[in-house]
């Protein structure tokens, strides 16, 4: 069972996100880059079935320089090696280039099964993992909740609306997970250490036959034709329950005709 | 005028409200073409019609048997076979799949949790958990955009509405990942969390799996209940009410939260909600920065007295 499991490099959610004035891409320098969230998640999935049935973990990220941080920590979780796509040419691609890029760099490793987050906190399309299947021709197992694999098939639950459908397909697959899907680990030290000597493969655009004509903010799906900082909300009222804090929420309902 | 596809949400015969919303988005683009997977009953046409649509597309049901792949094929083929100009779907996590799909097979781009859009599909965003508000477009192709509900609201306007059934060959790819069992978690009689006016969520600050302090505030103003992921995870409220970044993005007009803290998560999936009124026992807890209207208080006592207060006003 080989697994890639794809991890994306996020401004902080913690810390203020902002666009770049320039190109309208993601200002990554402006605050701290770290794992999306639901990547970790992702690698936890990864790392519980080969604990079950063995073969390798191989990360995948598609980012600059800075990515490399995201990659280690990926390591230390216990993954095996890494792939890191890194092109100039790549800044600024939608989610869409994403997909393609990302199909094209999975196409220079061999794996079973692709892993990914179902949706990053900075784009927060949620598009990536099925646009993936689309390009990569595989089945679309996304938004699970729990993934099970019995010999080269693969059965998850996948979230829908008012509950779960239950999905199967053949292998190889690609699958997102949603957070409900396990509980991410923390690094020992010992693999700390050990992930500072993992393989980490470096891939230009060229490298994986991507066609630099297709990616990038210059040649993305969609444009951004401006944005401004939303005017912020005015302050609220807020009062200390002195034993008719029921009735002051009933009577600011009132004044606002909600009742 | 050319044609801008919508796809249908329904479900036991009824139209959601979001498809209105669609449609009405897409007479300021076009013809809006209702499709719809699975059977439109004469109920459902009707509803389709008196919002504008001038045609409404049937593909058989078989293609919700599998994942989203078939509605892909559906909408690509429908689009080039009728030159549409857009095709529009309602920002769920599985449309949002589907938009990707259909835009990847068109060649064009896809716009998710759009808020408004105009007669030249220029789409609004508001993204970094409401921070920012921006407008894009698509560039190449036909855009396919997925639209919040609640975003844009649904304004009558009759159209003829033309049954014509379509057939589609779903390609073998299109059927590698089939759905063997569907499994619905309760919802009773309460409206839909994703399309209701009002909503009232409760967090950790529940205590209990005993919800009924929530549910009974929720039914005294007609409202959906909503959950934080802390009260989900501790299995006091189903999964398909969880509000925040990863359960569902809701912008009701109001938006009651009890025992929240405001975690930003949680805070991305409610933020955009026209008004919001938090009790919480601790008045540094982040959700009442944002919060309209807000008591510092036990909710166990502040919402027992606001329910009681509300049913005395009715
Ligand atoms: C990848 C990822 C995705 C996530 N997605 C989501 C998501 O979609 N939705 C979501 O909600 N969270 C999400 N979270 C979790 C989020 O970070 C918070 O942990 C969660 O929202 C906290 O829920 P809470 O506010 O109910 O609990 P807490 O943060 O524990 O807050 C409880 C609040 O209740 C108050 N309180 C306690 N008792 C009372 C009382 N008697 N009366 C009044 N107030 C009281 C406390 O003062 C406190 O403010 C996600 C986290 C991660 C990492
Ligand atoms: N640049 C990237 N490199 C690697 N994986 C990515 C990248 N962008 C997106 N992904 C994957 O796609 C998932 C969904 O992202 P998105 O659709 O952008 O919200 C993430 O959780 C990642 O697993």
């Amino acid at each position: 069972m080989n697994i890639v499991v794809l991890v994306k490099q996020v401004p902080d959610t913690a810390t203020e996100r902002k666009l770049n004035p320039a190109d309208s891409t993601v200002d990554r320098a402006s605050s701290d880059g770290v794992i999306n969230e639901l990547c970790e998640y992702a690698i936890e999935e990864a790392l519980l079935l080969k604990e079950k049935h063995g073969g390798e973990v191989t990360i995948l990220s598609a980012g600059p320089d800075q990515a490399t941080d995201s990659i280690r920590k990926a390591l230390s979780m216990g993954a095996d090696k890494a792939v890191h796509l890194n092109d100039e040419a790549l800044h600024g691609s939608d989610s869409l280039q994403t997909a393609y890029a990302l199909a094209k760099a999975l196409g220079t490793i061999e794996f079973d099964l692709v892993i990914l987050g179902s949706e990053s906190t900075d784009a927060r399309t949620g598009v990536v993992a099925a646009a993936l299947a689309e390009y990569l021709g595989l089945p679309q197992l996304t938004l699970a909740n729990k993934v099970d694999i019995d010999g080269s098939s693969v059965r998850v639950q996948r979230q829908t609306d008012d509950g779960y459908d239950v999905v199967e397909a053949t292998l190889p697959a690609v699958v997102s997970v949603v957070e409900k899907i396990n509980e991410p680990r923390y690094p020992s030290f010992k693999l700390i250490m050990a992930a500072k000597k993992k393989p980490v493969t470096k891939l230009g655009a060229a490298d994986a036959a991507i066609d630099t004509a297709l990616v990038g903010v210059a040649n993305a799906t969609t444009a951004v034709v401006d944005f401004a900082e939303a005017p912020p909300r005015a302050a609220g009222t807020v009062v200390k329950d002195e034993g008719n804090g029921g009735v002051q929420i009933a009577d600011f309902l009132a004044a606002k005709k909600f009742v | 005028m050319a044609e801008v596809l919508v796809l249908v949400d329904h479900a036991d015969g009824e139209v959601k409200k979001v498809t209105l919303e669609l449609l009405t988005a897409a007479r300021r683009v076009g013809e809006p073409s209702a499709v719809v997977v699975g059977e439109a009953t004469g109920d459902i046409t009707a509803k389709l019609g008196e919002y504008g649509a001038e045609k409404v597309y049937t593909a058989p049901a078989e293609l919700n048997d599998y994942v989203v792949a078939p509605k892909a094929e559906l909408l690509a083929t429908l689009a080039a076979d009728k030159s549409a100009v857009a095709v529009l779907v309602s920002a769920t996590a599985e449309n949002k799949e589907i938009a990707g799909r259909t835009a990847v097979k068109l060649g064009s781009g896809v716009l998710t949790d759009v808020v408004d859009l105009t007669a030249d599909l220029v789409a609004e965003h508001s993204i970094f958990g409401g921070g920012v508000v921006a407008h894009a477009r698509v560039t190449t192709g036909v855009p396919v955009v997925a639209v919040r509900p609640n975003a844009i609201p649904a304004e009558a306007a009759q159209g003829a509405a033309v049954q014509e059934a379509v057939t589609v060959e779903l390609s073998e790819g299109a059927k590698a990942a089939r759905i063997t069992d569907r499994v619905k978690e309760s919802k009773g009689s309460r409206p839909e969390l994703a399309e209701a006016a009002i909503v009232v969520s409760g967090g950790r600050g529940v205590g209990s799996d005993d919800f009924s302090v929530v549910e009974g505030l929720a039914d005294s103003l007609g409202a959906a209940v909503g959950a934080s992921r802390a009260a989900v995870d501790s299995g006091w409220y189903p999964n398909a009410f969880q509000v925040g970044q990863t359960g569902k993005t809701v912008a009701p007009n109001l938006y009651i939260a009890l025992g929240i803290s405001g975690a930003i998560q949680h805070r991305a999936g409610m933020q955009t909600s026209k008004t919001i009124v938090a009790v919480n026992k601790d008045p540094e807890a982040p959700l009442l920065e944002i919060a309209d209207f807000a008591v510092v208080g036990d909710l166990h006592k502040v919402t027992p007295q606001l329910t009681e207060e509300i049913n005395k006003r009715k």
